[in-house]
């Protein structure tokens, strides 16, 4: 822990989401809702495209730290894992059939709780320089 | 919506048996390269009893507890004009393959905004031995009539 520095950026990564990504994520979670995979139902209810599940995007954003976390990168042995984990969805990601998305993650160490053994990490998460999530704040209970 | 639903608890969910494979495909779908999800053999080397859940996999446990409370008959939630709005996992471990977890759903609060309504539901998940695993928090937004 004592390696940790506020400020530090942890882990920095980016995500290509397709349609193909949105049609595994439906699968994989049992979220079929047709505003993320049918242009027709997202065009009747308003939106700009087809939509990205928020959770899809809540769960991608949180692996660069889990990376980082289980030492998968570098060998380093595990330092810690995901007690806690929150997010706001602010602005929906609209996935362009034929060139989809890019999913920007930044985590930066935000503040460290020695008594508790924990550390918060803040998320930065944009797609085309425009944060999609809010108040992205990842707890690591420290090994 | 109701505001009488603050404070309801609804009945436990049926029980969910966290499957290895279901667990790596979550992990894939999310873009996981984590050994601790994916191979088995990491995961116990790394003192689990099977692969690790990532961190938002139990919104698949979680959505039976939301359609729960979308059934009710008193709530007066058009599914058609929900937008997820916040979403929160505190964990007491981490969920591993083979957990068999029961998920309970408490309403705590429900707020009216503008012309909107935004309810926030917590969903506790406990393991075969009842002890506490994860508790998954939704806040949903319910737009009104003109939004």
């Amino acid at each position: 822990m004592s390696a940790l520095e506020i400020g530090q950026v942890v882990a920095h990564k980016t995500y290509p989401l397709s349609r193909d990504s949105l049609v595994r994520y439906a699968g994989a979670s049992g979220d079929f809702n047709p505003i993320h995979y049918r242009d027709d139902v997202a065009a009747s209810v308003g939106l700009p495209g087809v939509l990205a599940h928020g959770m899809l995007t809540m769960g991608t954003a949180v692996q660069p730290v889990v990376e980082w976390l289980d030492g998968s990168g570098d060998d380093a042995g595990v330092i810690g894992w995901v007690s806690d984990y929150q997010v706001r969805f602010t602005r929906p990601v609209v996935v362009h059939p034929a060139d989809g998305a890019e999913l920007s993650v930044t985590a930066t160490v935000a503040a460290l709780d020695d008594e508790a053994g924990t550390a918060r990490v803040d998320l930065t998460v944009t797609v085309d320089e425009k944060t999609v999530l809010g108040k992205a704040q990842v707890v690591v209970t420290l090994a | 919506m109701n505001p009488d639903l603050q404070g309801r608890v609804l009945p436990p969910a049926p029980a969910y048996l966290v499957g290895r494979e279901k667990v790596r495909e979550f992990a894939r779908a999310t873009g996981s390269t984590s050994a601790l999800s994916l191979d088995p053999a990491a995961a116990r080397a790394a003192g689990h009893a099977d692969v690790v859940a990532p961190p938002t996999f139990p919104v698949v446990v979680q959505e039976a507890t939301l359609a729960q409370l979308l059934a009710e008959p008193d709530a007066g939630i058009d599914f058609s004009r929900v937008v997820h709005g916040e979403q929160r996992f505190r964990y007491s471990r981490p969920v591993v393959a083979g957990d068999e977890l029961t998920a309970t759903l408490t309403v705590t609060s429900v707020k009216a905004l503008g012309g909107n309504s935004m309810v926030t539901a917590s969903s506790d998940m406990v393991d075969q031995t009842g002890a506490h695993v994860v508790t998954a928090v939704s806040t949903l937004v319910v737009r009104g009539d003109d939004a």
